[in-house]
């Protein structure tokens, strides 16, 4: 028989092997389901998880595709460090895009300088305030932030929806629901030739870096973490709550307004419907896969992009169909949520015919 | 030493036949929105594509990705396929339009056919169908059809494809009963069986008798059966999903278009065009007819559809009011298609406001 039982202390070997082990079953799992499904299951993995990272072309656009989401999910692992659950990265990036998006179109036949540095603080600005709203409505009207943040992204995409079909749509573009396309001027310049990969990056590594030195560093970061762990303590010693709850919301909208600024002004170049197919709902899993610690999350961010994009290359090179790779990314977040039991928990193995005495801890769950 | 020549002579020569024969077999791609599924748009393309496997059997490959976002993803995407040697690819939806055409740039010897845009390049094509001319004839039988004159019309997004599905279905219903209501519900998503149920419904409580849509799921049929009262598809024919309710569809038809843009690719004969084809060409039909709708009526729409066919009836013919009343377009003319391609006014007779 197999039992669990609580540790007295978070076991920090088993915090960095659970994520190993996670994988080890993923790709066992992957191996008998592919087999199974009569698919070669060796090809199949490389597909997966090799392949799209094969070649320069790949790797840069892995950086692509994850750069708005780490962007998102650096910021709400600030917030959830605080206990303040902020789920509407999705609507504050969306509301970013927007805004940039507002400024873009003026730029568009314009080579000023002052282009891509003023779409991009529009971008920011517009998610910061986004999500000042939810920070106002939980700080002065007491609602909950979950949920004011959730509907704040039904508003934000039809704000967008809005936009796109209305204000900004592209004068010349026969009303098909998009902006005109930005002008270079504008546009993030692509930092490697041949590929996408833009500025954003750097945006990104600043945000990681920042974020990192942020939270473990300063006497503010430390203000948030106690906030988050124990409100009253915080309180008793004197915190402004409002001001940390006001501060971490503002800092992730902001980046998340970035996030949503660099996807219309980088790869997609111009504001459409479709800016984010759930970035910033991503960036929540992402954010808790990290252990909201940002290089925790740089890894699982890269990690979510990969197999989204192996989800492509198996869809062109091997025909496998889209919800086989659905199963597989759903069994790789299965065993990295499930594994992480083994930070808190210990596995004791008893013969199941042999009688226990009563033990002093009760034991919290059988498997 | 001799060895390595053989090998290196057997390469080359392999080489060389390789190149010289490129045209005997044909790569091709589809770049997909949603999932294929068992009815809608995207289904509509997947069953020519399989229609080109087994037309051209071993000089083709087809690969397809369905569920591609529309934003940033879209263009890598399209670039594994160009780059994965795809000789011609398909991107089937609106919104891959910009990254079809900057993909193009940079693959020039892959050729492009994109759906439903308007912008186009040396190796990108455009094309779609006429697909109002369709929504006329099915407008035409709901005339027949309804009973309280109240039509209940579920819509994407207002662009001017679906407004001049919207309008052309109106007219056509209008030709029969010049005082029945087009009841328009905007769902702002392509599928969403969900919000399309919940649209049908409310329409259905409203008094319309008959329910069309310009959306891709099932779903606003299958509340017009459960409601006894009639539907009209959309996309592809969508009779399997309510027996009773479906009278007909308005439906795309590709195959013999994919055939032979993959037969020119083969001949090194394809160029750069903008199709917009219907009725005539065979690209628009009407998925089979209930067997509830009279014979007479069956007559009529047929013999209408063949006056489009043939190019003699434009569904778009004035006198069009729009929906102030305002005259549009004058009697006995017809509306050009650049108007047509930026539609973005309600005729009369349509209910709900457009901004």
């Amino acid at each position: 028989m197999i039992k669990l039982e609580p540790r007295v202390q978070r076991s920090p070997a088993w915090s960095y092997f659970s994520p190993v082990l996670a994988i080890l079953l993923t790709l066992i799992t992957g191996y008998v389901v592919f087999a199974l499904l009569g698919h070669d299951p060796l090809n199949a993995l490389y597909t997966l998880l090799i392949a799209p990272v094969a070649d320069w072309y790949g790797v840069t656009e892995l950086l692509v595709m994850t750069i708005p989401i780490l962007l998102c999910a650096y910021g709400l692992a600030l917030c959830y460090r605080a206990s303040v659950w902020n789920i509407g990265a999705e609507g504050q990036l969306l509301i970013g895009g927007v805004c940039a998006s507002a400024v873009a179109v003026n730029f568009v036949d314009s080579s000023s300088a002052f282009a891509m540095p003023l779409t991009l603080l529009a971008g920011i600005a517009g998610g910061m305030l986004w999500a000042g709203l939810a920070a106002f409505m939980k700080l002065r009207l007491n609602t909950n932030e979950i949920l004011v943040t959730i509907m704040l992204n039904y508003i934000a995409v039809n704000v967008l929806l809005w936009a796109v079909h209305g204000p900004l749509k592209d004068p010349h573009g026969y009303n098909f629901p998009e902006s005109a396309l930005f002008g270079d001027s504008t546009l993030l310049p692509v930092l490697f030739d041949g590929t996408r990969l833009h500025l954003g990056l750097a945006f990104a590594l600043l945000a990681l870096c920042a974020t990192w030195v942020f939270i473990s560093k300063t006497f503010i970061g430390f203000q948030i973490q106690v906030l988050g762990l124990d409100a009253s303590a915080a309180k008793m010693a004197g915190y402004k709550r409002a001001l940390l709850i006001t501060g971490v919301l503002v800092i992730s909208g902001g980046l998340a307004g970035l996030a949503g600024a660099g996807e219309v002004a980088g790869p997609i170049g111009q504001l459409v419907p479709q800016i984010s197919p759930g970035y910033g709902y991503a960036a929540i899993i992402v954010a808790f896969l990290g252990r909201l610690h940002p290089v925790g999350i740089t890894f699982a961010g890269l990690l979510m992009g990969l197999i989204y994009m192996g989800g492509e290359l198996a869809q062109i090179n091997m025909g496998l169909p889209n919800a086989i790779t659905g199963i597989f990314q759903g069994l790789m977040l299965f065993y990295l949520l499930s594994c992480d039991v083994l930070i808190t928990y210990r596995l004791r193995f008893s013969l199941p015919f042999k009688q226990q005495k009563a033990q002093p801890i009760h034991i919290a769950q059988e498997s | 030493m001799k060895k390595l020549i053989t090998t290196l002579g057997v390469a080359l020569s392999l080489c060389i036949s390789a190149s010289a024969t490129a045209k005997d077999n044909v790569k091709v791609g589809f770049v997909y929105v949603s999932p294929i599924g068992e009815a809608g748009w995207t289904y509509t393309h997947d069953v020519s594509r399989q229609y080109l496997e087994d037309k051209f059997g071993d000089k083709i490959e087809t690969t397809f990705v369905e569920s591609v976002p529309e934003g940033a993803d879209a263009e890598r995407v399209i670039t594994q396929l160009a780059k994965s040697r795809h000789d011609l690819i398909f991107t089937t939806s609106f919104g891959y339009m910009n990254p079809t055409l900057k993909v193009a740039k940079r693959f020039p010897n892959v050729k492009f056919e994109h759906a439903t845009g308007y912008k186009r390049a040396k190796n990108v094509s455009t094309y779609f169908d006429r697909i109002y001319e369709g929504r006329y004839l099915t407008g035409v039988i709901a005339g027949h059809m309804s009973k309280t004159d109240s039509i209940g019309y579920i819509a994407a997004f207002p662009i001017p494809e679906v407004i001049r599905g919207i309008n052309a279905f109106t007219l056509g219903l209008r030709s029969v009963k010049p005082n029945a209501k087009v009841k328009v519900v905007w769902v702002n998503s392509w599928f969403d069986p969900g919000k399309e149920r919940e649209a049908a419904d409310s329409l259905i409580d409203q008094g319309v008798d008959i329910i069309t849509q310009h959306t891709d799921s099932p779903a606003p049929l299958q509340a017009a059966e459960a409601a006894g009262i009639y539907a009209i598809g959309y996309h592809s024919d969508m009779s399997g999903y309510g027996k009773k309710a479906h009278l007909t569809a308005a439906v795309h038809h590709w195959d013999e278009f994919y055939a032979d843009r993959v037969q020119q690719v083969l001949d090194d004969k394809w160029q750069s065009q903008d199709i917009w084809k219907g009725i005539g060409s065979g690209m628009t039909r009407l998925a089979p007819l209930s067997k509830d709708i009279p014979s007479d009526v069956v007559s009529e729409v047929n013999a209408i559809s063949e006056k489009i066919g043939k190019g003699e009836f434009h569904p778009f013919t004035g006198p069009i009011k729009n929906q102030q009343g305002e005259l549009v377009i004058e009697a006995g003319k017809t509306i050009d298609d650049k108007t047509l391609l930026g539609m973005d006014f309600y005729v009369e007779g349509v209910e709900g406001q457009l901004k």
